[in-house]
């Protein structure tokens, strides 16, 4: 395709949807979270009914076992991250590749940040004797946390290949639509969070 | 970039190459179809194979362990690997023609799908090589299949896990094509009815897999990684996994037979120069029976012990079901009727279809009886029931659209004399093979036995289903033969094959050209193929824009590398239990393949090409001109 | 050529006949010949379904093979057009509520029945004494047996559950290693053996199995397994009330039965020997042995659930199981024994009885 090269005033008001591409990578990631919302949907029912459930003489619960200070640092900062990806879009709109480029790179620390606590976590755990092979409780644990930042680091390599991509070159039609779809995907894995800090540990400690 | 290939002439590797990088969704259709028939003649010879072994009580010809793997393949087999393919292979070839696009949304995910679904199906089916295939019933019941020892139940993990992402990625991928990619004009209440069941089914597809995916996960963990998911010594709970294989294995059966409807849909109003009844009616029916398709799981799990209450409630959900699809049958009804109906084999399956699927579906609805259901639960009744939907609505509209569609697919016909031999000879071991299972299923015989004891009243039953299943063995043959001759037949060269086409796909004249279509079709109103013949328009088609270049996709070897690096990580994770010391290296080394590959497609732009003007007439010059012929 | 015909006419009238006429199986395993509140209440769901689906699928094949004999273009000339109908609101709703009405009919008796077949109330209900009212049988499920455990009474069995006739019998249900499901096919079914959790039903036991031709019912597993899933029968002996009790005490009079392995009978002392580990031959005790209760075994009717109940079939049984039951958990838990052994220990396990 030949490079058109746009100004602020050329620019479409939703870049994201300028071509038909464009269109087919925004419905596209809309319809794939729908099935992701699934996915999680049925991790968090296994976990529910697995909670506290283990071996006879288990010690560890979710009342002895979590912390909502550390639980509520890590939302915050996913929470944070959110918002500094929308600033992203913000400036993707006004065919600012410089503003996109820093808030998409303040999104990343934030979330590398997350995840840094979230590996410390699970390290604790599994230093002081909750282990994965555990209970059925650890086992679900994991799994619907562990899935949860998976999902954190896919999107970090995502938005991380994006910046590298296409600092230089700046923004176009090709690349709008991938900036908008990975900030979507983005905000997903922060609404999934917010349901597991729920569910999780608050209702974990509060029982 | 990539300019059109014009030579006629290619040698076998460049072929071969293009099939491996391919993106066209009429090539992708064609190895969708054909990796179909496959594993439907192997999950075939499995069934044959078990109907020999229960010809007579006592029976030796295959030891019960043998016998476990081949109902666990024939049923996984079948499913997941020859119905869902070779519908897909008629969603991918004509969905695109009958909505007026030229190609999906998502090409190179088109591929990627059929990659990770072939990979994983030889994935599974090597385990028949490798230490013993599974053996735990396709729905793999989490006791069983935790306590199942060797590495079976591993292939069935990991291979589904591998087949169901492309499926997943399927479904996402028609969803957005049918969304996005309609010709003006066509509105959602123009489409054909199996671009509305496509869309439907691909739409549950999305909803249904990721408790699969989720389920499998849960499973390979806990069999591999030491989990406790299902270990009800450590806090665990199996009902888990039968939740989560029905909230799935429900809906996967519309996801299956809903397409066949539709192509029933295409079929029966072509062949009866008639309209399709009530086509508003038939939309809400399809999305009421995928709605309803998702609140009946449980009924798979009435004897499970869930209690009363949970039990009337699934019954009177699934009951309801009965509603909108017998609305769907009395529409077809209405539709031949004063209509002029061509007997054509695609209608004389049409013509099984009808009362074999009815059958299949009352008997569906006795077993929603939850207090009856105890009885007819896990007996040869449930046997036959499924058999007669999946046979009597499923296949058959698969075996009937393979004559429909030949001339589209291949520009070739195949044969209406044989295919008559066929239908008759199928059709008739079809009923001989399952008509008397119901009885048996009454008398008391439970389903999945390896043998039975004689002087039980199952005798006669027993052997007369085997003789049946023999007869369908033959038809297969047959269909086989006359796919195979089709290759010598004259090429169709032509619009509307059938004569009395009706939608957008029948107005293209084959051999299909690349791009479809030259210039974008503007679609004036339901059925446009049947519309612009009456108003005597010889091209059956008008235009949306003038002539001009069309921008294709470019073809990629990556969805292919993505699928092998994973297949290489499963075999990894398949003897890690074993605690061989390269198992963690090879899963590493295989998701890196992957991962790297994903890499390389995002980072390397994709722009696709542009097929000139000069280039499509001289295209359209070598398909259809003088002496053009392929 | 007409006689030919006739004769294969009659021919083919006698095998549908056949064919027909064995639609009904066997009484004392069909669903068809229900014994019991249970089965012929679902016997019944069972003919109100079929008829109204009979009908179903009568109608509807009718009206489409007329219509499709009737409207074909051989008839109506190759340029016959016809009117192109968009639908009719009318007829569409009609077909509409057919199908609900008819449904409504299946649902009202399915609903009642469903929560009469689940009421387990009773099974805790006591009398002045503290004694349950109702008779309560613990089922086991194991690979590839059933275990029989009769809390109140004190007792257990294997293989073969003697149960009195008409009056509500309660199961709890469990499986000791993998999923199981109880199916007494003529009596009434079933309900699965999990894991993770007792399931409880009950069924009624409507006629003596004296009459029937093997003097049992036949006893089902219904879920998948293992290999020898097909093979996991059980039977069930119905007797009247006051031969219950006359069973139930003579099992619990052989209280402290052994085998001694001083024995001067070789048979009795090999078994002490090789099997008494996991087969006890006193009829008083609980649930959770690791090999089926052999305590009457002369009194059953088969070997290893299936095999015709004769020592020469015991013999084998003893000397291979996974010939006959592959992958049982008895094969390889015992050391070899000679021939003489063998026989002897038939002998001795033919002997075991509280009927004789």
């Amino acid at each position: 395709m030949e490079e058109t090269k746009f100004t602020p005033q050329s620019w479409p008001n939703h870049p994201e949807q300028a071509t038909a591409e464009g269109k087919n990578k925004f419905v596209g990631i809309w319809i794939f979270i729908c099935s992701d919302i699934v996915l999680f949907a049925s991790v968090f029912a296994t976990y529910l009914s697995l909670r506290n459930k283990g071996p006879a003489g288990m010690e560890f619960t979710t009342q002895s076992l979590f912390e909502l200070p550390l639980a509520f640092v890590m939302t915050m900062l996913l929470l944070t991250s959110s918002l500094t990806s929308v600033y992203a879009m913000y400036h993707m709109k006004n065919y600012n590749i410089k503003g996109v480029i820093t808030w998409m790179s303040i999104t990343v620390l934030l979330g590398l940040g997350f995840l840094g606590l979230e590996i410390y976590e699970f390290y604790h755990y599994v230093h002081i004797g909750f282990g994965y092979t555990q209970s059925a409780f650890s086992s679900a644990f994991f799994t619907l946390v562990g899935t949860h930042g998976l999902h954190v680091i896919i999107g970090l390599v995502w938005i991380t290949a994006l910046i590298v991509r296409n600092a230089k070159r700046g923004l176009n039609l090709y690349n709008a639509p991938k900036f908008y779809a990975a900030s979507i995907y983005w905000h997903f894995i922060d609404v999934v969070w917010v349901f597991i800090f729920t569910v999780v540990y608050l209702m974990g400690v509060l029982g | 970039m990539s300019s059109v290939a014009v030579s006629n002439k290619k040698g076998f590797g460049a072929v071969l190459w293009d099939y491996l990088t391919t993106v066209d969704h009429k090539k992708l259709g064609i190895m969708y179809l054909f990796a179909g028939v496959l594993f439907f003649a192997i999950a075939g010879v499995e069934a044959l194979l078990m109907r020999i072994q229960l010809m007579v009580p006592n029976n030796d010809f295959i030891s019960a362990g043998l016998f476990n793997e081949l109902l666990t393949m024939h049923g996984t087999t079948m499913l997941f690997l020859a119905a869902t393919p070779l519908l897909f292979g008629f969603m991918n070839a004509i969905v695109p023609l009958q909505i007026g696009a030229r190609d999906v949304a998502f090409p190179f995910l088109n591929s990627l799908g059929f990659w990770l679904f072939f990979l994983g199906a030889i994935f599974l089916h090597l385990s028949f090589f490798m230490g013993g295939a599974p053996d735990a019933g396709w729905t793999s019941y989490a006791s069983l299949s935790l306590y199942s020892p060797g590495h079976g139940i591993d292939f069935y993990v990991l291979g589904l896990q591998i087949s169901g992402a492309g499926t997943l990625i399927s479904g996402i991928n028609f969803i957005v094509t049918i969304i996005t990619m309609r010709a003006p004009g066509m509105t959602f209440m123009r489409m054909p009815l199996f671009t509305w069941t496509t869309l439907i089914s691909s739409t549950l597809i999305l909803f249904a897999f990721p408790p699969l995916t989720v389920g499998l996960f849960f499973m390979l963990v806990d069999r591999m990684f030491g989990a406790n998911f299902f270990d009800h010594t450590m806090g665990g709970n199996t009902i888990i996994w039968e939740h989560l294989f029905w909230i799935f294995g429900h809906p996967e059966v519309y996801i299956l037979v809903l397409p066949a409807f539709g192509l029933f849909s295409e079929i029966i109003p072509v062949f009866a120069r008639k309209r399709l009844f009530g086509y508003s009616s038939m939309v809400f029916a399809t999305i009421l029976i995928g709605f309803l398709g998702f609140m009946v799981w449980a009924h798979h799990m009435f004897t499970v012990g869930m209690g009363p209450t949970a039990n009337a409630i699934f019954a009177i959900a699934t009951m309801a079901i009965g509603v909108p699809t017998g609305m769907k049958v009395f529409n077809w009804i209405l539709t031949i009727w004063g209509g002029s109906i061509k007997v054509t084999v695609p209608m004389l399956y049409a013509l099984g279809f009808i009362p074999s699927f009815v059958a299949g579906g009352v008997t569906g609805v006795m077993m929603a009886m939850a207090p009856l259901d105890y009885q007819l639960h896990d007996s040869y009744f449930i046997v036959a029931h499924f058999h007669y939907v999946i046979v009597g609505g499923i296949v058959t509209a698969i075996f009937g659209s393979m004559h429909y569609y030949w001339p589209i697919m291949f520009n070739r016909t195949l044969s209406e004399k044989l295919g008559v031999w066929t239908f008759w000879v199928f059709f008739i071991g079809f009923h001989l093979t399952f008509f008397l299972q119901h009885f048996l299923g009454l008398m008391g015989m439970p389903r999945r036995v390896f043998t039975f004891q004689a002087d039980q009243g199952w005798d006669l039953y027993n052997y007369i289903s085997s003789i049946g299943a023999i007869m369908m063995a033959v038809g297969v043959v047959l269909l086989v033969i006359n796919v195979l001759l089709s290759i010598k037949t004259p090429p169709v060269n032509r619009r509307d094959y059938w004569g009395d086409g009706r939608s957008l796909e029948w107005s293209i004249q084959t051999p299909v050209p690349f791009y479809n279509f030259k210039q974008t079709p503007l679609v004036r109103g339901f059925d446009p193929c049947w519309l612009e013949k009456q108003e005597g328009n010889k091209e059956m088609m008008t235009y949306a824009e003038p002539l001009g270049d069309i921008h294709m996709p470019n073809n990629s070897i990556l969805p292919l590398i993505m699928s092998i690096g994973l297949f290489v990580a499963a075999f990894g994770a398949l003897y890690h239990p074993d605690g061989v010391s390269w198992s963690v290296p090879v899963i590493v080394i295989g998701l890196g393949i992957t991962v790297l590959a994903m890499i390389t497609r995002s980072v390397k732009d994709d722009h696709g090409f542009h097929v000139h003007v000069e280039e499509v007439i001289a295209e359209e010059q070598r398909l259809y001109g003088k002496g053009g012929n392929k | 050529m007409m006689k030919g015909l006739k004769k294969w006419r009659l021919f083919s009238l006698l095998a549908v006949m056949t064919v027909f006429l064995s639609a009904c199986g066997e009484e004392y395993i069909s669903t068809l010949t229900p014994a019991g509140k249970v089965g012929e209440h679902q016997y019944d769901l069972l003919m109100l379904s079929i008829i109204i689906m009979s009908i179903v699928v009568i109608v509807v094949s009718f009206l489409y093979l007329y219509a499709f004999a009737k409207f074909r273009r051989s008839r109506l000339g190759e340029n016959y057009m016809p009117k192109q109908v968009e639908g009719s609101h009318t007829l569409e709703v009609i077909w509409a509520v057919i199908p609900i009405v008819l449904l409504l009919i299946l649902a009202v008796p399915t609903l009642m029945a469903t929560y009469e077949f689940g009421d387990v109330k009773a099974m805790d209900e006591v009398d002045e004494d503290g004694n349950k009212t109702a008779l309560t049988v613990n089922v086991t499920a194991k690979l590839y047996w059933w275990e029989f455990e009769y809390p109140e009474q004190g007792i257990v069995t294997a293989q073969e559950l003697v149960v009195p006739t008409n009056e509500k019998v309660y199961f709890n249900l469990k499986a000791a290693d993998v999923k199981h499901s109880f199916w007494i096919p003529a009596i009434g079914g079933k309900i699965d053996n999990n894991v993770d959790n007792v399931n409880k039903f009950w069924l009624e036991f409507g006629k003596e199995s004296e009459g029937l031709k093997d003097g049992v019912f036949y006893g089902k597993c219904a879920e998948l397994c293992g290999p020898s899933h097909a093979l996991m029968d059980f039977k069930v002996k119905t007797v009247d009330r006051a031969e219950f009790d006359q069973w139930v005490a003579s099992m619990q009079a052989t209280e402290g039965n052994t085998a001694s392995v001083d024995s001067t009978d070789l048979g009795e002392a090999t078994f002490a020997q090789s099997c008494l580990g996991c087969h006890a031959v006193s009829g008083v005790g609980v649930t959770g042995a690791m090999g089926p209760n052999l305590t009457t075994f002369g009194d059953r009717n088969r070997v290893a659930g299936f095999l015709e109940h004769n020592k020469e079939n015991l013999e084998n049984w003893i000397t291979n199981p996974e010939e006959y039951k592959p992958g049982n958990l008895m094969t390889g838990k015992y050391a070899e024994l000679s021939p003489e052994e063998i026989s002897a220990v038939a002998d001795y396990i033919m002997s075991l009885s509280v009927e004789k």
